[in-house]
């Protein structure tokens, strides 16, 4: 919302030259009342360069589809080209022209640019160019009357005027008007805000403009007031130059009185050429499925039956209830006589309209916050008010229709202990003080014994519980005023023994050099697919961009991405981890979402996986099996292993499918460890215990197995530990080969058997009972020693 | 016999002086102190002396001789043996920034790292850490927030749904306060808790807006809690992440699920405000839908980004590059 510095003056007496404020102390102000301002901008000084022209012909270029050539008069007889992008002006209007050498006030300098060959003896400009507005849509078209050749801020009589950029919250409606900020900023400085206009004097002959609310609980007041004496025409230029520093666009006088009560008021409201309002009325009901109706912005919108239309008396739909007016609902330049419409509709219906038709308005925003049900009479004051500075001839007809449904919202009562006021506060507030602060800003106080009975004022639907006036006592007392206390903890702080465990599992990944990614957690349709893991996943209903709607059910499409992007700049043999969830679908109320590691070794083998998994499982106390006969999906079928608890699954190890590697464009071999660390991250391991280490001598065995190919290095290892016993301290695979040498079906095993006793030097006979104990052992398993 | 003595001492001292390598030092004990050296041999005559008092000068200026060579011997040895090392050393040196290889560290994401040093400044404040899930129901997301169905502040949450239960049932969280719900129904008061997780907002992406980013929520409850003791706690906070140099305020804002609400802000040692994150006193329909009493609990709440704390640390322009998962990205953090 724009709040224009002068307006706010006409209403509360705040500024430099009236209370000693300056402007950046009542934004700051006004942020701390809870109306964030976001920036404040000095808007619709003249910009130096820029004068009024008068537009002569235009001319389409053959050769140029999005531009066409406008000739104008600059007021010194010399007609002038200029190219231009926008297409909404015909010969006779006045436009702004930025002549060559202007310095627009977003930076840019007007040079005579040629196009196709034709240069551009400048520019002409929108609204927003100008700063005057938002508008970008045209070239913005001055009035008919304006002088020729001179600055267009002395023709338009533009005064610089500073505008607040207020971020208005949900739960102040009123802050979309000036008139809930002066009020808000009235309260702090302990000031009068302006008197309310006068109350309008409706005169004989009655005329009246009928209303028939059909459904009461989305319409619960209408009201109607016929004026007549209209002469369409210019808006004064204080009101034009307003209108413009808010972001409206000032079209004639009674468009813009319109739109500049809604913008003081904070009441949309909608003036009817009364002599062709068909039946002289209106009808409020909800649409007919189906129902159309053209849109003042040129659109045809289908209705559904939840949304309200207004229509004439003849039942022939004139707007869209609360959001936008039809095409034709316009009062044209020949209007003489108005139907004024101000109505309160139910906000949470107008939402829900507004978002089904995609139709933000600047009538439905605010109806969907929830204007004042009953803020019409001073509205609609204002309006006559302002009209008749341009139309001294206007009357107000009695018969004025007030058509209400039971469904109009009124004040709430609230009880409000100060006890529990200063409990959330943290500082004593008394009865007295609380009706201090909220009483100027319209809630109405009774003191009741120690409580008070709160009556809310109708332009704040929000407050409904005593903790909504706790919040406008804080808000006018001051959040910071409140001080500033730490509460004592009374838990220890520290993270979970899980997450303990978690940075640990990452500390040692970083340590073996792997590096975190984090890619995104939605796929692309064929990324299950690609990967070979199977399609079954959970999709978001409404993606952001068609494709990507598959929610992971497994971190390998993702890091084997991070792989290909990589490779695709020339990064080779990259590492990567990343712990995050993933989400498989289940028929519980939630997805069968879990924390899941995932390390992928571009450039690696299946052996450097088992070694990352390894030292994972010993620095975490880890125990799984590895099962090579169990080769998990999308995995190298003769290099893959599943992990496994008991039963249960809890990982991949190995290296991903070549034809996986090849769908996802990746070159290298890439080794791939899978975890899931939700079952794995909740195994509390028992503390390592010391083991002495021994003072004595160690001796080295070395022992080449020839093995066969059915048997397992993991169970060559095990017959190794279990026959060589206790003086076995250390046992390392140090040598694999595989030939001729080692015979068909075998290969050879080399193994380093460190030897140790705790209370004496080995001897050579030691050492030879273990080699024959081992032998032994291992020849069950058709191995020989070498 | 006494002449000879020194005739050989001072020849071996000379011979000492010029030898030139630790072999030249060995020649010289080996022909003055070895089983046939000269000094040797002057012992074994000494025997053949007449008198005894003969004996006795040349006995002691042989012990004399031979010590000192033996000295001499050592002496000599060492000072070559340090000049051969000394030389060894020389041939050793190599450029020590000619550099081949690098041994690898692995690099923790820059949200990671972000993250922990936000826990680990709220652990130090007496919060504990609870997370919850990325898929979320409707009830907990927003009904259980005082956000029932038609809510028009839930227009404040670009959602995403998805195709789970019945339509519009299921959403991925667009806030970490779902896990504020969670850990109400779980946890009995006292509650001083932090909640960082991943969320997420159906909007379109942009240098400063992310579609999936991370938060981090803070909640406490117990008896007595203020509005006073949020605007304590965030100002801990601030002073304890940013730098003593650093304050924060609290200004009114709207937040269903709080009331009174506050946005919160930091001022940096430039004077400059950011604004930071959302908070307030936890609205009494929250505490009731977690099944606690607001007559007898009151709370806080307070919520803001991870990755723009990243962002903002390592000065990124750009918040997309943080999930470009690049390891000319990743390797620089």
């Amino acid at each position: 919302m724009r709040i224009v510095h002068s307006w706010l003056q006409e209403l509360v007496p705040v500024g430099p030259e009236l209370n000693g404020m300056d402007i950046d102390t009542i934004a700051d102000v006004i942020t701390n009342l809870g109306l964030n301002v976001e920036d404040v901008a000095r808007v619709g000084g003249s910009v130096a360069g820029v004068i009024t022209a008068k537009v002569l012909r235009t001319e389409r270029h053959p050769d140029a589809a999005k531009v066409h050539r406008v000739y104008v008069d600059a007021g010194d007889g010399v007609e002038r080209h200029v190219w231009c992008g926008a297409f909404n002006m015909q010969a006779g209007d006045m436009v702004p022209l930025a002549t060559p050498g202007t310095v627009m006030p977003d930076g840019r300098a007007i040079e005579p640019k040629p196009i196709l060959g034709i240069s551009s003896d400048g520019m002409l400009c929108s609204a927003r160019e100008l700063s005057l507005g938002d508008d970008h849509a045209g070239i913005y078209i001055l009035p008919s009357n304006v002088a020729l050749g001179v600055p267009y801020g002395e023709a338009l009589g533009l005064g610089e005027e500073i505008v607040y950029d207020v971020d208005v919250p949900r739960n102040r409606p009123d802050g979309n008007g000036h008139l809930g900020v002066a009020r808000d900023l009235a309260a702090k400085f302990g000031l009068a805000l302006t008197a309310e206009p006068a109350l309008i004097d409706p005169v004989e002959p009655a005329r009246s403009a009928t209303v028939k609310i059909v459904d009461g609980n989305r319409c619960g007041r209408f009201t109607t007031i016929v004026m007549s004496g209209i002469a369409v025409g210019p808006s004064p230029e204080w009101i034009r130059r307003r209108l413009s520093a808010a972001g409206m666009r000032p079209l004639n006088n009674v468009v813009d009185v319109s739109n500049y009560v809604m913008l003081e008021c904070n009441q949309p409201n909608h003036p009817y050429d009364f002599d062709t309002l068909g039946g002289g009325g209106f009808i409020v009901r909800r649409a007919k499925q189906g129902e159309e109706i053209v849109t003042l912005d040129d659109v045809t919108r289908t209705m559904s039956a939840a949304d309200l239309l207004i229509c004439d008396a003849d039942n022939v739909p004139i707007g869209i209830g609360g959001i936008m007016g039809g095409k034709d609902s316009e009062i044209s330049e020949t209007t003489t006589t108005l139907a004024l419409e101000m109505a309160w509709f139910e906000p949470n219906a107008i939402y829900a309209s507004a978002t089904r038709l995609g139709l933000r308005s600047e009538a439905s925003i605010r109806f969907d916050r929830g204007v004042d049900p009953f803020g019409m009479g001073r509205a609609g004051s204002r309006f006559v008010e302002l009209l008749r500075l341009t139309c001294p001839d206007l009357v107000v007809h009695a018969g004025g229709v007030d058509s209400r449904s039971k469904y109009l919202p009124r004040p709430n009562i609230i009880t409000v202990r100060p006890s529990a006021v200063s409990a959330l506060l943290g500082k004593d507030f008394h009865a007295d003080s609380i009706r201090a602060l909220i009483e100027p800003i319209g809630f109405s106080c009774e003191q009741v014994d120690a409580d008070l009975q709160v009556v809310t004022p109708t332009w704040r639907p929000d407050c409904t519980l005593e903790v909504d006036i706790t919040e406008e006592v804080a808000r006018h007392h001051g959040y910071e005023l409140l001080g500033r206390t730490i509460p004592k903890s009374t838990v220890p702080g520290g993270l979970t023994p899980l997450q303990h465990r978690r940075r640990r599992l990452r500390e040692v990944l970083l340590g073996l050099g792997i590096n975190e990614a984090m890619p995104h957690p939605f796929l692309a349709a064929d990324d299950l697919a690609k990967a070979q893991l199977p399609a079954a996943a959970v999709r978001l209903t409404n993606p952001m961009t068609a494709g990507d709607d598959v929610l992971r059910t497994s971190l390998r499409p993702g890091l084997l991405k991070a792989v290909a992007f990589n490779e695709s700049h020339r990064q080779f043999n990259v590492s990567l981890f990343e712990v995050g969830h993933v989400y498989p679908p289940s028929d519980d109320e939630l997805p069968a979402e879990f924390e899941a590691l995932a390390v992928v070794l571009a450039g690696a083998e299946a052996a450097d996986a088992v070694g990352v998994w390894r030292e994972l499982a010993n620095a975490m106390g880890w125990g799984a099996r590895l099962d090579q006969t169990n080769v998990p999906t999308g995995t190298h079928p003769a290099r893959s292993a599943t992990l496994s608890l008991g039963r249960d699954p809890v990982g991949v190890v190995g290296e991903i499918h070549p034809d996986v590697a090849d769908a996802f464009e990746v070159s290298e071999r890439v080794a791939l460890l899978e975890l899931n660390l939700s079952v794995l991250l909740t195994i509390e391991p028992s503390d390592a215990r010391w083991k002495p280490t021994s003072r004595f001598p160690s001796s080295d065995l070395d022992l080449a197995l020839v093995v066969p190919h059915a048997v397992t290095a993991e169970k060559i290892d095990k017959a190794i530990r279990q026959s060589a016993g206790a003086l076995l301290v250390d046992l390392q695979l140090f040598d694999v080969y595989r030939g001729a040498a080692a015979g068909d079906g075998a290969r050879s095993l080399a193994y380093r058997l460190r030897l140790q006793a705790p209370d004496r030097t080995l001897t050579d006979d030691d050492v030879a009972a273990v080699r024959t104990k081992v032998e032994a052992a291992t020849s069950k398993m058709g191995v020989t020693l070498r | 016999m006494i002449d000879q003595i020194k005739a050989a001492r001072e020849s071996a001292l000379k011979r000492l002086a010029a030898a030139a390598t630790s072999d030249d030092v060995r020649a010289v004990e080996i022909d003055v102190l070895g089983k046939k050296g000269t000094l040797t041999d002057l012992k074994t005559a000494l025997g053949k002396l007449s008198t005894i008092e003969e004996k006795k000068q040349a006995g002691s200026a042989l012990n004399e001789a031979s010590a000192t060579v033996a000295d001499a011997l050592a002496a000599r040895l060492a000072e070559l043996r340090r000049a051969e090392r000394a030389v060894q050393l020389e041939i050793e040196r190599v450029d020590l920034t000619e550099i081949m290889r690098r041994p690898k560290r692995g690099h923790a994401h820059v949200v990671t790292q972000a993250w922990q040093r936000l826990e680990d400044v709220f652990v130090g404040l007496g919060f504990q850490v609870a997370e919850g899930p990325e898929v979320e129901t409707d009830w907990y997301n927003f009904e259980a927030l005082n956000m029932p169905a038609n809510h028009p502040a839930r227009s404040m949450h670009d959602t995403f749904y998805v195709d789970h239960g019945s339509p519009g049932s299921t959403v991925l969280r667009t806030h970490t306060s779902p896990v504020q719900m969670r850990v109400m129904q779980t946890v009995a008061p006292p509650i001083y808790m932090i909640m960082p997780g991943r969320v997420f907002r159906n909007e379109t992406t942009d240098a400063t807006h992310l579609a999936v980013f991370h938060q981090i929520e803070g909640l406490v409850i117990d008896r007595g809690i203020t509005l006073p003791d949020l605007a304590g706690t965030i100002e801990a906070f601030t002073k304890s992440f940013f730098g003593a140099d650093f304050t924060s305020r609290l200004r009114p804002s709207y937040f269903p699920f709080t009331e009174p609400s506050a946005e919160f802000d930091i001022r940096t040692p430039s004077g400059e405000w950011l604004e930071l994150g959302g908070s307030g006193m936890v609205h009494p329909n929250v505490l009731r839908a977690g099944g606690l009493d607001p007559e007898e609990w009151s709370g806080f709440a307070f919520g803001f980004g991870i990755d723009r704390m990243a962002k903002e640390r390592h000065a990124i322009n750009d918040l997309r590059e943080m999930y470009s998962n690049d390891v000319r990205f990743l390797e620089q953090f």
